[in-house]
């Protein structure tokens, strides 16, 4: 009850010094904004990055060549597909194409039947030669629908037409929102690449505990063969997501120490009249310690406000206006990257690393100063 | 080192935490020194004043290495995904064994350090200051500690490796490895389960003859048998209680029941655990402080709240712990 009483007091004495303390918590709450922009975005990148990767094949099988990716040759899938414990090995066509006319790059896919985990479309997929499937963002930089053609430039710089069979929307625009699905042979064709050859391998295994040993034994039957499992990509994905978060949350640290600064400093120039409030409560009867239990609150009320206040303006920022300010570093270089909304979703954990990040330091930077003001000598105050 | 948001976040926060300590035992130390509590000096009256920004600057010290222990669990949880073969919090630890060293630390902090603000809280109600000698040189112990565990957590996350191939918690926490968590997991489910339930009658029937008589044997064995219930429960935690939530014969991990897919059970049953043995400890120790006439009144009204306290908490410890081995699904029958 007499923690409540204090709380209470503190409340309205904030409240009496409302310019002064709206002042503290808009810097506050903006250090928290971009703080929590930062994480909530790679949060959700990384959420989203996972989710895609749930669907990818258990093993992927590049060759390298002098150190680089070289297309595969067809003998290597058949004897993989032999390897026991493999449930599938099959070939993929991909290859990225620039688009000089939107400036950005589109990833082209050859396919024979479908792709596991692309069925929401509109439209059908391309069936026969000469069609294709492209992704919602595609289809808006090039103005184009279902039944509408696309002109694309092959490696002779001769348009090949294609006439669009149907467009993604799938419920991860990111995997789709570049992509262009044309036909295997249609691929082959518009690159001019050779037979028997393939960008990579896909393998599916059977029982995932063999997955590292499935890809020992590639490696061992192929050393110019780079596996990579899943785990790998997930692992990798895990790791550029947290470093890049961890990279900008240390740069905008600095914002986060300015504002301890500024927090010291308030809390050390109080004011004549806070002096003379604080001294009369003290002749009235109030002990130090309540003094200090004051200050406590006032943190804490100023804390928590800032940190709500910054956390709605860091949802807003990311999940509403889609982070304009932190996409370009976060999620790369590539141009024509999805415009996608990003799935509103906050973690606890999250809220807990932010409030300790930030809480934490302010709290430390208003400790003394508390202090000095809980000090002060009543008598000397009230014969200023 | 991994710059990973949760990781930066413990590193900076248990930075300030170790500064704040320091700037606490330097003022303690001073005070140590130049206490007369029969002087009306002007330095007398400076030095009285600084016992207060001591006390609050060890009170918000500890509140963030309480919060800081629970996030560093939650981090080495989160980061399990980055090591080949971790599952948990076991294998992210695993990966640089240091990181157990920081966990026993953080554990000790808590228990100090809380130790510490009763003391503090004692002393204070006090009118002539008895313990503050001692309780100053206890604040240089506990700055020491805090050091260490800042140095373990720094040296387990700058030695982090994500390559590094780790053992999972079904490999350290299984029946056929060795070492104390093995043999932890060995243990028979049913002589567990006894020793379990035993103990904690018998401390409580302990804890409520405490709150009839003022026996002083009664505190100390009070204090003897939270402590006893404290790694009785670790064990069974990892024995048997952990099986049946969740609802696997092997699984013995004690960190897995962080995770969301348990609903963070983890966190009241911990929580309520530390408190619980925390609030038990207490009567004992502060047992010989009695005979300081200044704190006898004291000390006899807060170890009733103590005990009620502890009661409670050990009750609900043992209630949600044991809430799946009854109600649950799972059997543990054949074992």
């Amino acid at each position: 009850m007499r923690h409540l009483k204090i709380l209470e007091y503190a409340l309205s004495s904030l409240f009496r010094r409302k310019y002064r303390n709206l002042s503290i918590v808009a810097v506050y709450a903006l250090t928290i904004g971009i703080l929590a922009s930062i994480l909530f975005l790679t949060h959700s990148l990384k959420t989203e990055a996972t989710y895609l990767l749930h669907d990818a094949p258990e093993l992927i099988v590049q060759k390298i060549s002098a150190g680089r990716h070289d297309l595969i040759p067809s003998e290597y899938t058949e004897k993989i597909s032999t390897i026991p414990g493999v449930g599938s090995a099959e070939p993929r066509y991909w290859g990225y194409y620039y688009d000089s006319l939107t400036h950005s790059n589109y990833t082209l896919i050859g396919i024979d039947d479908t792709i596991p985990g692309l069925s929401l479309l509109e439209g059908k997929m391309p069936s026969v030669s000469g069609e294709c499937a492209v992704g919602a963002g595609v289809g808006h930089a090039r103005i184009a629908g279902t039944g509408d053609t696309i002109t694309l430039f092959n490696s002779k710089d001769t348009p090949v037409v294609f006439h669009i069979a149907g467009v993604f929307r799938s419920e991860s625009n990111i995997l789709t929102n570049d992509l262009i699905v044309m036909g295997e042979k249609d691929f082959l064709h518009f690159f001019e690449l050779p037979a028997g050859r393939s960008t990579d391998i896909t393998v599916s295994v059977n029982n995932p505990n063999e997955i590292a040993t499935i890809a020992g034994k590639i490696k061992k039957l192929y050393p110019d063969t780079r596996p990579i499992t899943k785990s790998e990509i997930i692992r990798t994905y895990d790791a550029v997501f947290n470093w890049r978060s961890g990279m900008m949350l240390t740069i905008f640290s600095s914002a986060l120490i300015a504002f301890c600064i500024l927090a010291w400093d308030k809390a050390t120039g109080i004011s004549a009249e806070e002096k003379h409030e604080i001294g009369i409560l003290k002749a009235i009867g109030w002990d130090t310690a309540d003094i200090l239990e004051l200050k406590f609150w006032e943190g804490i009320v100023i804390s928590l406000t800032s940190l709500l206040v910054g956390l709605i303006a860091a949802f807003i920022h990311v999940f509403f206006l889609n982070a304009p300010i932190l996409t370009p570093v976060i999620k790369g270089w590539s141009v024509l990257f999805p415009d996608f909304r990003l799935t509103p979703y906050i973690d606890i954990y999250q809220i807990f690393v932010l409030a300790f990040l930030t809480v934490t330091p302010y709290v430390a930077s208003t400790i003394i100063p508390s202090w000095k003001t809980a000090i002060t000598d009543p008598e000397n105050v009230m014969r200023n | 080192m991994m710059l990973h948001p949760g990781i930066l976040a413990l590193v900076v926060g248990s930075c300030i935490v170790f500064v704040m300590m320091l700037a606490a035992s330097w003022q303690g130390l001073r005070i140590i020194a130049g206490w007369d509590f029969d002087s009306s000096s002007e330095k007398q009256l400076i030095l009285e004043r600084k016992t207060y920004l001591i006390s609050s600057i060890i009170k918000y010290a500890l509140g963030f290495e309480i919060i800081s222990s629970l996030l560093f669990i939650y981090t080495v949880d989160d980061i399990h995904a980055m090591f080949v073969g971790a599952m948990c919090a076991t294998g992210s630890l695993n990966a640089n064994p240091v990181g157990w060293y920081a966990l026993y630390l953080k554990i000790a902090v808590f228990f100090t350090a809380s130790l510490w603000i009763m003391l503090n809280n004692l002393d204070q109600k006090a009118e002539d200051f008895p313990l503050i000698r001692p309780k100053y040189t206890a604040l240089v112990f506990i700055s020491v500690l805090i050091g260490l565990d800042l140095f373990f957590q720094m040296s387990y996350f700058l030695g982090l490796n994500p390559e590094v191939i780790t053992s999972c918690c079904g490999s350290l926490f299984s029946d056929t490895s060795s070492g104390i968590a093995g043999d932890l997991s060995s243990l028979s489910i049913k002589p567990m389960m006894a020793l379990f339930y035993f103990t904690s009658v018998i401390f409580i029937a302990a804890a409520l003859s405490c709150l009839k008589s003022s026996a002083a044997f009664l505190r100390y064995t009070v204090s003897t048998l939270s402590i006893a219930f404290f790694f009785v429960s670790i064990a069974s935690i990892i024995s048997f209680i952990s099986l049946y939530i969740y609802e696997m014969p092997t699984h013995h991990c004690p960190f897995d029941i962080f995770q969301g897919h348990y609903r963070f059970i983890g966190y009241p049953v911990y929580i309520s655990l530390f408190c619980g043995v925390f609030f038990g400890m207490l009567p004992g120790f502060f047992q010989p402080l009695k005979r300081i006439v200044s704190l006898r009144d004291t000390i006899m009204r807060a170890e009733k709240r103590w005990l009620v306290l502890s009661i409670l908490l050990i009750l609900f410890f043992v209630i949600i712990s044991s809430w799946p081995v009854v109600f649950g699904d799972f059997t543990m029958q054949g074992y």
